[in-house]
């Protein structure tokens, strides 16, 4: 076989040499290039997005974990409190905290006293002052009738004034005096006024006062619910996905129920929130505004799709497995415990997380029954009235003081966080159940 | 396929040649009449036969003609097809595996299964073991399952290869030795037939020979039925054979005869390479 003769260009002329060839080579790898591009564009486009969108929350709403605070010498004076030695709770949270103030105020600017100087005074601190100054009695008694130097909140308006977010006057969006201004000048001067970390911004409740708000009771709120959720839909669904694929005769039946539960995932969640409302609440009677009824409904909401990713992830565990395991005698429910629900467990938790997310942002639902009250107190399970997360968001920035906007990000930084937390957890918990084939 | 070729793929001493006519075994599996219908498909046409004790019985026939699925029957792996329908009666050491008394965990637990695609659970090669003898309740201590990985493993001619690395995955091993540990997992729940479906149809040749050699020592302590679409193979390691075609047995006899001089002119053809 030696004589084999190369027919270049002789004998068969080939189509794919020659210009015409080439000019069509160029063509493909200009569209597969083409191909690339739109991809990496889109790529981009959506990266850019995200940040932008992770730029505006962090740069508008970081101020919120530290608010101003003003240096100040009280006098717990037992007659404004209680004789000193009580230890009776009730009676330290009924002293007068904000006389205590006034007159720590007196003594620090004796100079002022006409009446509207004083009131413009009294201005420098919000609610949240005495507030702070009844937690310190409370927390240590020894302290009435002793003298001490203590950091205060300042008022919302200074606090945003100091923070440079609005100017001074009302032209440019401040709400101070011009007294006020050269107070703070003069205790900028001396060291008396600044910025310090805010820890009640994560440990406290909802409040009418933007210093004094917290996003503790509505990451507890979330938690009962979420947790609530989860029990529900979890095993709920898994149950009625191993049942459809694994039990279910292929009839007529089984297609209308397959079909209705792809519908319900499409259905508004508003509409749930409706359903919860007349059959929880008000047919049942279960209490409303709490995370039990919350859990209740975001769990019918989930139901549906934690079915079709379970569904999805039972169907696709390989049918070799099925039967290596019925083939040496695991009966039906062996061969699911034992081998099929372990290999279905991944994909069942990617979709169980998805799901999760979602019902951790859902807010028009909660909003039907009810957990879009004001409530100061974080609740301690899941029958306390509560609140949400994604909805104490919407109700702060419907609030239209200016010291709810750094508050407002600053939620939703907590909330991102929230998130990125579970769906850590809950991806960490997927890869311990992964098995290499 | 022409005279010189039939010989090389015609041991010259079968390895029944030596024992009594392999027909003089005992009856293990009796098949009378069994029909299956897959819906309205007629796949498998009154097809009776005798499985000899402590034998290799061979089904051999082009593809479609029903050998799988009257394997399948054999250990009533068919009832996972919901529009499968199975008539006639299949007694395993004298008991109709079809009685609605007869448990299907328990016959598969009598009646082993090989299949096609090696596919060990995505376990260790430990755990593959002793999977079968735990849910059936065979052994309770350490100890006891220990012996049974290494009686296992040693009796699939696996236990040199892999004894030093029982807790590593099963699925990491080469598809040769994956086959063997599906084997040997069978055997592990001491069955008294084995069914094995291609076993060797997705091996490479060597491991096949492996398998091969496995297979012809299995008989001792076994009964073991193989479909196979490999002819050499069918006369390399059976002493029965059964021939199918579509839907209905042809021809059944000693490998040695069936290979030599078959009676029927299909199964001829099939054997000489007419058709299959």
């Amino acid at each position: 076989m030696s004589d084999v003769t190369h027919s270049g260009g002789v004998g068969l002329p080939s189509r794919h040499i020659g210009d015409e060839a080439a000019k069509r080579l160029k063509r493909r790898y200009a569209a597969e290039a083409r191909f690339k591009f739109f991809g990496m564009a889109a790529l981009s486009a959506a990266c850019l997005s995200l940040l932008v969108l992770l730029w505006t929350i962090v740069s508008e709403g970081y101020t919120a974990f530290q608010q101003t605070h003003i240096k100040i010498e009280v006098e717990f004076s037992p007659d404004n409190i209680a004789p000193a030695g009580t230890a009776d709770r009730r009676r330290l949270m009924a002293g007068d905290y904000r006389a205590v103030l006034f007159e720590a105020l007196d003594r620090k600017w004796s100079d002022v006293t006409d009446r509207d100087g004083q009131r413009l005074l009294e201005g420098l601190f919000g609610s949240g002052a005495e507030v702070q100054l009844r937690d310190m009695v409370v927390a240590d008694p020894s302290l009435i009738g002793r003298k001490v130097e203590v950091w205060l909140l300042s008022h919302s308006d200074v606090d945003m004034f100091f923070k440079g977010h609005v100017g001074a006057d009302e032209a440019s969006g401040g709400r101070m005096a011009a007294r006020q201004v050269a107070w703070i000048e003069a205790l900028r001067a001396k060291g008396e006024i600044e910025k310090r970390f805010h820890g009640r911004f994560l440990t406290g409740a909802d409040s009418r006062d933007p210093e004094m708000v917290g996003v503790l009771g509505g990451v507890m709120g979330s938690i009962f619910t979420l947790a609530i959720c989860f029990l529900l839909a979890f095993p709920l669904g898994i149950m009625a996905a191993i049942y459809l694929e694994e039990y279910a005769p292929k009839n007529r039946f089984t297609e209308i129920v397959e079909i209705n539960i792809n519908n319900l995932a499409a259905v508004p969640s508003v509409v749930f929130g409706l359903l919860g409302l007349a059959v929880f609440i008000a047919f049942f009677g279960m209490p409303r505004s709490t995370p039990l009824v919350g859990g209740f409904v975001l769990a019918l909401m989930s139901l549906p799709t934690v079915i079709i990713a379970a569904r999805a992830a039972i169907k696709a565990v390989p049918p070799s497995i099925r039967e290596a395991a019925l083939g040496i005698g695991a009966s039906k429910m062996q061969m699911i415990f034992h081998h099929v629900l372990p290999l279905a467990m991944p994909g069942i938790l990617t979709g169980t997380i998805i799901t999760m997310s979602h019902a951790l942002g859902e807010t028009a639902p909660l909003l039907m029954i009810g957990m879009v009250a004001f409530i100061t107190d974080v609740p301690g399970g899941a029958l306390d009235a509560a609140t949400v997360l994604p909805v104490q968001i919407f109700m702060w920035a419907d609030n239209p003081e200016r010291g709810f906007i750094e508050k407002t990000s600053a939620a939703i930084m907590v909330l991102l966080a929230f998130m990125l937390v579970m769906n850590a957890g809950a991806i960490w918990l997927r890869k311990r159940f992964e098995r290499r084939w | 396929m022409d005279a010189k070729q039939m010989d090389a793929i015609k041991p010259a001493q079968f390895p029944a040649s030596a024992d009594a006519s392999p027909a003089k075994m005992a009856v293990k599996v009796a098949c009378r009449d069994v029909n299956v219908h897959y819906g309205t498909k007629h796949a498998l046409k009154g097809v009776g036969i005798d499985i000899r004790e402590r034998q290799v019985t061979a089904f051999i026939g082009p593809s479609g003609c029903g050998k799988s699925t009257f394997l399948r029957c054999l250990n009533r792996m068919n009832d996972t097809v919901a529009s499968a329908r199975v008539t006639g009666s299949i007694l395993l050491g004298g008991q109709d595996i079809y009685d609605p008394k007869i448990d299907v965990v328990q016959l598969r637990a009598r009646v082993g299964m090989v299949f096609q695609k090696p596919n060990p659970f995505p376990k260790s090669i430990y755990e593959n073991i002793v999977y079968g003898p735990r849910i059936h309740g065979l052994a309770s201590t350490k100890a006891e399952f220990d012996e049974i990985v290494e009686r296992s493993l040693r009796g699939a001619a696996l236990w040199d290869e892999v004894k030093d690395r029982l807790n590593e995955p099963g699925t990491g091993l080469s598809g040769g030795q994956q086959q063997r540990l599906c084997i040997a997992r069978a055997i592990a729940v001491s069955p008294e037939v084995i069914l094995m479906d291609e076993p060797c149809s997705a091996l490479d040749p060597i491991a096949t020979a492996h398998v091969e050699t496995l297979i012809d020592e299995l008989r001792e302590n076994f009964t073991i039925v193989i479909v196979t679409h490999n002819m050499q193979q069918a006369a390399r390691v059976s002493q029965r054979t059964a021939f199918f075609h579509l839907g209905t047995l042809v021809e059944e006899d000693d490998t040695a005869a069936i290979f030599t001089n078959p009676r029927d002119e299909r199964t001829q053809g099939y054997i000489t390479g007419r058709y299959g």
